[in-house]
């Protein structure tokens, strides 16, 4: 193929008939448009399944799309490899890769698993050389990658890592210290070595550019003083979230010298203020005009809290899942907050804090409620279905929801999808596993048949509670746009997984933990799964033979297996997935790929 | 948080019930039942749980009863670990107790309390009246403990003497350093009337 057209965009590129061989239904015709226009045209669509669509159509397109990518999404790291990315996409700025599957969140894979983010790097160092923007989730990074990636990019400009092991403070020093342009530093809820707090300081004294600091999550100290002159010299800044360390006093002085912030995670909310001080913070807090989002809040003492009150009216997002708020004291502060959007509170507000939501917050689309004592067996702490209606109640505009609560019944749950019927992400963790309605001791079938039934935009799904099959049938059934879905502790036989594999139509995301799933069920699946992102399945019956059958049969899937320990042909976990890469190489000895 | 008192005629603890084993499936079924293996492991961090589970690790499907403390199922409810290590660690402060001396005039001996415990001043005062057999009345801004023999204070963060109850709870627990009851005489300068 003549390579010149790769390198100059603007020369029309020739077709070659090797082209077409691997097209035949394109079109010989001259392009309706002159490529550079195609070019200009695909460089204005941002959505990734847009572009894939797009990408299509037909080989020009197809090259045309390629050319202008700049932001590359990739929702599994294994489904693709950095070599054929790097064919793919000359012209890459901004980097999305995810790696494990989500319930490494809960410990559910072992250590050393993969999705090591350094073999990208390097291709991506060969590459793509400008690249500005990385962003991962799930991912292994290590503190000789973070270093790598300071170094390689010259242009660098946003680094998040979300949910990420392997690294310390030391890479992020690296970071700091290289990094000239850097405009984005957001570090989120990674398990990662925190061996100080010196990564701070080891941004340049000329170093201005920073307009996103999130290091909420690290809990070692940071020099204040180093802070302080970041946060003044840095007058971009947009997002400023600080870690626990960071007291009342000290907050008042940043915002001094930030008051342009549309962000901010404060540090822990309990010091001892003088009056005098504390009238300083509720002025800083004032004079904070542009603060819509408003988080940590850590051992937030509600003696303090008043200092918010000035700031809370313009609050689009709250986030309070870290502040034990009892239900008085949080109902006075929800009461300045009128224009909230989304809310994540901890259970402690309990349903009487919840009731205040629904009536202070009639804008309200997204609600998550977290367990403060998730391994608490005391029923009578946290939050009911009397809450959850509350909120749904007063706030029409609900779609997103995520509820960790007790107790919960059938028809709480029907009331609150009438109320609501416009939710997209519907997850319900009833936390004890297998718990019917505590009314009527019936399964929740009936729950989760009026939410599929009733939201017919919903995308998102996390089932709970005691569930037959019945469940199952009404999801296959009738969540035709539904895209994931969160299985555990329920079913009753192969039936439910086989309902949801032959409907569904749009499915992506399967992901299911300790129920009566085996191989009839999986394999019913055999055709489905390659227009899936993935399968987990772990302490399920699916055995080694079902799962050699499904790798024989369907070669393009990945499936990876860790054996039981005890038992050699039952299969604790299975995760399968589709793949252009072909097996792993990089799997560790647990897991066998079939 | 409130004593919590199991209603064993309300709850339907069968339902609930936590076992290592299917919901739906009983003792009867356990052999039929395509049962998960059981080889739930408690989390790495619940020392005294694990030691437990050691002895229920079930080789054959066995669904015993739940043990007196609940088996915790690994990765469940579905929390990410930050959260999860957050929790913990309040959890454990909150354990520590919070430990102050309270003297009383013409005592012999100190004695201490755990400030956690309590929720608020009522309960405090009830504890103190209840340790040194003595009563402390009611509190009012205006006179303080007025009317009764003794007066509760507390030395602040400062070394200041300080009458109980002038400050929210919480502002009193973060402050105290240690207890005294003064006898109504002395404890007239502290407020108790003019």
């Amino acid at each position: 193929m003549n390579q010149l057209w790769k390198m100059d965009p603007n020369i029309k590129k020739t077709k070659n008939s090797a082209d077409s061989a691997n097209y035949p239904e394109a079109i010989q015709s001259p392009s309706q448009f002159p490529d550079e226009v195609l070019e200009k045209v695909l460089s204005m669509l941002h959505s990734h399944k847009d572009r894939s669509s797009v990408s299509l159509v037909c080989k020009d397109w197809y090259n045309a799309e390629r050319w202008s990518r700049t932001k590359i999404f990739i929702g599994n790291c294994y489904s693709v490899s950095p070599e054929i990315v790097a064919r793919r996409f000359p012209r890459i700025k901004s980097v999305t890769l995810k790696g494990k599957p989500r319930f490494s969140d809960f410990n559910l894979v072992p250590q050393n698993w993969g999705a090591n983010i350094h073999d990208w790097l390097v291709m991506f160092a060969k590459v793509y050389p400008l690249l500005e923007e990385l962003r991962l989730k799930r991912m292994t990074v290590s503190d000789e990658s973070l270093e790598f990636l300071a170094m390689s990019f010259p242009g660098f400009k946003a680094l998040s890592l979300l949910s990420c092991d392997g690294f310390s403070t030391d890479g992020l020093k690296s970071i700091a210290t290289h990094c000239k342009k850097l405009t984005e530093l957001d570090i989120q809820e990674n398990g990662i070595d925190d061996v100080s707090g010196s990564w701070l300081s080891a941004f340049p004294d000329n170093f201005t550019s920073l307009e996103i600091l999130n290091f909420a999550s690290l809990n070692s100290e940071v020099s204040f003083d180093a802070l302080e002159r970041l946060v003044s010299r840095c007058k971009s800044l947009k997002v400023l979230k600080v870690n626990k360390g960071t007291g009342l006093d000290q907050l008042q002085r940043l915002l001094v010298r930030a008051p342009q912030l549309m962000e901010l995670g404060t540090g822990s909310f309990q010091q001892e203020l003088m009056f005098r001080h504390c009238m300083e913070l509720e002025n800083a807090f004032r004079n904070c005009k542009n603060l819509q989002i408003l988080a940590g809040l850590w051992d937030a003492s509600y003696v303090y809290l008043h200092v918010l009150y000035p700031a809370c009216s313009s609050l689009t997002f709250l986030n309070l899942s870290y502040a034990t708020l009892r239900s008085d004291e949080f109902t006075k502060l929800i009461a300045h907050c009128p224009n909230l959007r989304c809310l994540w509170v901890l259970d402690t507000v309990e349903d009487k804090g919840l009731e205040a939501v629904g009536s202070c917050c009639p804008l309200l689309e997204e609600i998550r409620v977290f367990p403060a004592h998730p391994f608490d067996q005391d029923i009578n702490h946290g939050v009911t279905e009397s809450g959850f209606l509350a909120v749904s109640h007063g706030c029409r505009k609900l779609h997103y929801v995520l509820y960790f609560c007790q107790q919960m019944t059938n028809a709480a749950v029907a009331t609150i999808v009438q109320n609501c019927p416009d939710f997209t992400h519907f997850r319900l963790c009833i936390m004890n596993p297998g718990q019917p309605d505590y009314l009527t001791d019936e399964p929740m079938d009936e729950a989760f048949g009026a939410v599929v039934k009733t939201c017919t935009k919903l995308q998102r799904l996390a089932v709970s509670g005691l569930l037959t099959d019945l469940t199952f049938e009404y999801i296959g059934k009738y969540a035709k746009n539904l895209e994931t879905l969160s299985v555990a502790f329920a079913g009753r036989s192969d039936w439910g997984m086989q309902c949801v594999l032959g409907g569904c139509p749009k499915l992506r995301k399967l992901e299911i933990r300790d129920c009566p799933f085996g191989n009839a069920a999986l394999l019913s699946g055999l055709k489905k799964y390659e227009s899936m992102r993935s399968l987990w399945m772990s302490a399920c019956n699916v055995t080694m033979n079902g799962c050699r059958l499904l790798a024989k049969e369907m070669p393009r899937l990945n499936v990876e297996v860790m054996k039981d320990e005890e038992d050699d042909s039952h299969v604790d976990k299975v995760y399968v997935y589709r793949s252009v890469a072909g097996p792993r190489r990089d799997a560790p000895p647990f897991v066998l790929t079939l | 948080m409130e004593a919590i008192v199991a209603h064993e005629n309300d709850l339907n603890l069968k339902a609930t019930e936590l076992r290592l084993g299917l919901p739906g499936t009983d003792e009867s079924e356990k052999e039929s039942a395509s049962c998960t293996k059981n080889n739930k492991r408690s989390l790495p961090e619940c020392a005294e749980e694990s030691a437990k589970n050691d002895d229920l690790d079930a080789q054959h499907g066995d669904c015993e009863a739940a043990p007196a403390a609940k088996a915790q199922i690994v990765g469940w409810p579905p929390v990410r670990s930050y959260r999860k290590n957050s929790l913990q660690q309040k959890k454990a402060e909150a354990e520590t107790g919070f430990y102050v001396k309270v003297s009383m005039d013409g005592a012999p001996y100190l004695r201490k309390i755990d400030l956690k415990v309590y929720k608020g001043y009522p309960e405090l005062l009830k504890a103190l009246e209840y340790m040194f057999k003595l009563t402390i009345g009611e509190y009012s801004e205006r006179e303080g403990y007025r009317g009764s023999e003794y007066a509760p204070a507390y030395e602040d963060k400062d070394g200041d003497l300080m009458l109980v109850g002038d400050v929210p709870w919480e502002m009193f627990m973060s402050s105290c350093k240690k207890l005294r009851i003064m006898k109504g005489s002395e404890a007239r300068g502290l407020g108790c009337g003019v």
